[in-house]
């Protein structure tokens, strides 16, 4: 990792609040709170979809009503009432933007303030962006560059409406409506997110980024994303998310699909800075996501996470091994602070011949959160020669903060090999205090080590990312250690 | 530089420091000795602004500056630097990131402006020169897997980027070949200067055949018992501690 890093965190580490609490004052367009099929209706409705996806969505409304929240992760929390919920909020001025000029200043405005200036983004960086707050996608850059190399790249409606064919053959196909409580809610009531198409051959030639964002009080967030990478492609996708500062807790259930398929190669990175509730442990985001990637021949998936933010995070960004030679990797840095829950890992199934998976964790712990690192390293009879390499590391930076491990194992093919390298430690003392002979400050020396710790994480993350992603470390962790 | 007066440190209810007094003026170089346990490295460790030990009485000033008052980072900042006995290592943090967030966060206490990376290379290839440092460790996470003399050496480098005026070295000479020990004083000796000092703490005369002294202190149970030249450093060599115990005891 170059050196601008601690420079960088100099100037932010000033300010010590959550750095995105403030609310957008543009006018949002509300359906009534509460769920059932006539709110889902109108759901479809508004976005003008076809027969089969409001059936889809019927469909998964009445599994999701068999099911119940599940409660085997390590986290406790108020189950939310999901009757209580906007399942649909939009920004009110609803017209398609021509140009970045028409977009609302207001909303320009609130871009800016995330740190993501489009028109810096696009000038600097070549990265496109597809800015999704609360329901609706609102701009996407670059367009029309990617779509020279038929490349689509949209918000989820968007495809619904130009690519239908596209949407209906691949969604859900990874994650199916019925696999769990949050991912059959999210098919029934996703209002926006992202859809991203690479053509064969095609190695897409900048980052593409989506921010997540909510804005509107008492809404929910359901966000669907689907990558599709086909033969020998390759794509590297981020993904940032923030809320405003609010005293209720909200709802972010999301669904994000990928597929890469034969000799493809997705990097799907993730920095999550949702609103973490207050140091009571009032409010914050409940983050229960489903993220799930197909790989079939020689395909590679990569997911980097850094998760900072969030009162309750349930995540476990997978990778299903299908073809043979297959890749999956999963780097993972997830910080808890006050009264944060962390219950995040991965699964990586092994289906194929000579599949590899590895699994990097990072867990980071502080003031009185509980951070847990859940994995699943699944090796089917035919994946022979499959190997795995895991490595779950914890840093405790106080004694009443909690730190666990659940890793398991299932093996059916003897001809595996499988590595796991557990280690818990506490911030050193004798660290710290080197750091501050040398001049560094307390807080300083805090990043400074930390950094350190996730750097095998940090790595994976393009440049600028990796950049935010450090500063978010160490505002996340300031006064923490005691 | 720095006047240490009828200094008293407890840890743990125990006493260590039981009224040492030393007085440093600048373009000195003390040596510090003494039998295992008698306090030496409890003393670099209070000027350097460790908690855990408790003041129970006396006062040090540095530079004119009450130095019990200011935290570890400040006393780095006002040019007082430690070489550890044991250095720590920081996994995944390179030893050159380490240096140049240590010199901004000092320059930036002065109200300088962060160093410049053309600047901040110039200076690392000169300071690594003298130490004879391999480059490679120069840019290797800090201490992390370096051999004992390494990470003594890398200490020496560290003093060298950061040119302090006191220099606190303990035992930066133990377990260093022939030659690491030349380059250790090298570093030393390249630090002297009419506005600076240094205090080296060692258990090896021979460290001050390449680093001479103007003062040897004997440091046991606690208090500075006995004080001379260079040639005090040759008879503790012949000798040993018990005649200087004998002494304290008698007196
Ligand atoms: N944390 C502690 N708790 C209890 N006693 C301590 C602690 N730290 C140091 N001491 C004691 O203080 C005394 C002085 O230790 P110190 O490390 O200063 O000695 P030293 O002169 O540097 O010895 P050496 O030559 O072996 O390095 C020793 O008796 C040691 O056991
Ligand atoms: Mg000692």
């Amino acid at each position: 990792m170059a050196q601008y890093t601690e420079n960088e965190l100099a100037k932010d580490l000033d300010n010590q609040d959550y750095k995105f609490g403030f609310v957008t004052d543009v006018e949002t367009e509300k359906v009534p709170q509460g769920l059932n099929e006539d709110i889902i209706r109108l759901i479809s409705a508004k976005k003008n979809e076809p027969q089969w996806l409001l059936d889809y969505r019927l469909k998964s409304f009445a599994i999701w009503q068999k099911m119940t929240e599940p409660d085997w992760a390590h986290v406790k929390y108020k189950k939310p009432d999901f009757q209580n919920i906007t399942y649909y909020a939009a920004p009110k001025q609803t017209k398609k933007y021509e140009s970045w000029d028409d977009v609302d200043p207001e909303m320009k405005e609130t871009m800016s303030k995330l740190g993501i200036s489009l028109e810096e983004q696009k000038r600097l960086t070549g990265v496109a962006v597809d800015f999704v707050m609360d329901s609706v996608s609102v701009a996407t850059s670059f367009k029309s560059k990617l779509k020279e190399l038929g490349i689509i790249f949209c918000s989820f409606s968007d495809a619904v409406q130009e690519y239908p064919e596209l949407i209906r053959e691949h969604m859900g196909t990874v994650v199916p409506n019925t696999d769990n409580f949050y991912a059959a809610l999210n098919a029934a009531v996703f209002t926006d997110g992202s859809f991203c198409y690479i053509p064969k051959g095609v190695r897409c030639p900048m980052e593409l980024s989506t921010y997540f964002r909510i804005n509107a009080g008492g809404t929910g967030q359901f966000e669907r994303t689907l990558v599709v990478a086909d033969e020998g492609s390759y794509v590297s996708y981020l993904e940032g998310c923030t809320a405003p500062q609010r005293d209720e807790n909200q709802l972010h259930a999301a669904v994000v699909e990928l597929k890469a398929m034969n000799d493809a190669e997705i990097k799907y990175s993730t920095v999550q800075n949702w609103y973490p509730g207050d140091e009571n442990g009032v409010g914050g985001v409940f983050n229960f996501v489903t993220k799930r990637g197909v790989c079939e021949t020689n395909a590679k998936i990569s997911w980097t996470q850094v998760e900072t933010g969030s009162a309750v995070t349930w995540k476990y960004p997978s990778c299903i091994l299908k073809g043979d030679g297959s890749v999956g990797e999963f780097y993972s840095v997830a910080v808890t602070n006050n009264y944060q829950q962390a219950d995040t890992g991965t699964k990586m199934i092994h289906l194929g011949k000579r599949t590899k998976s590895t699994i990097i964790s990072k867990g980071i712990s502080a003031g009185n959160s509980e951070n847990s690192y859940r994995g699943l390293v699944q090796i089917q009879k035919n994946a022979h020669g499959a190997r795995n390499f895991s490595q779950c590391d914890s840093l405790l930076m106080t004694d009443h903060c909690g730190a666990h491990t659940f890793p398991y194992i299932e093996c059916k093919n003897p001809s595996a090999q499988i590595e796991h390298e557990a280690t818990t430690s506490k911030i050193g003392e004798d660290q710290l205090f080197y750091c501050m002979q040398r001049g560094i400050s307390e807080e300083k020396a805090i990043s400074l080590i930390v950094n350190g710790y996730c750097k095998e994480v940090l790595n994976q993350l393009p440049m600028e990312f990796a950049v935010e992603a450090q500063k978010l470390l160490a505002i996340s962790l300031e006064g923490s250690v005691g | 530089m720095i006047e240490i007066k009828n200094l008293h440190a407890t840890i743990e209810g125990k006493e260590i420091l039981k009224g040492l007094s030393l007085n440093v003026k600048a373009g000195e170089i003390h040596a510090i000795m003494g039998p295992n346990g008698a306090g030496k490295s409890t003393l670099a460790s209070i000027l350097a602004g460790r908690e855990e030990y408790e003041i129970t009485n006396g006062e040090v000033s540095f530079d004119g500056n009450d130095l019990l008052e200011m935290s570890t980072e400040e006393r780095a900042r006002a040019g007082l630097f430690l070489a550890f006995q044991y250095p720590v290592e920081i996994p995944g943090v390179s030893n050159v990131n380490f240096l140049r967030t240590a010199i901004n966060e000092i320059r930036d206490a002065k109200g300088e402006k962060p160093i410049s990376a053309k600047e901040f290379m110039a200076l690392v290839r000169e300071k690594s020169k003298i130490v004879e440092l391999d480059s490679s460790l120069a840019s290797r996470s800090v201490n992390e897997g370096f051999s004992g003399g390494e990470k003594k050496r890398n200490e020496i480098f560290q003093m060298a980027m950061l040119n302090p005026k006191l220099a606190v070295l303990d035992e930066t000479d133990s377990g260093l070949d022939i030659d690491a020990l030349r380059i250790v004083a090298k570093g030393v000796n390249s630090l002297k200067s009419p506005e600076n000092a240094s205090i080296v703490i060692t258990h090896y005369q021979r460290l001050l055949d390449y680093i001479v002294p103007d003062y040897v202190h004997v440091l046991y149970d606690g208090r500075i018992v006995k004080t001379g030249d260079k040639n005090l450093a040759l008879e503790l060599e012949e000798k040993g501690y018990d005649w200087i115990k004998a002494e304290t005891q008698v007196g």
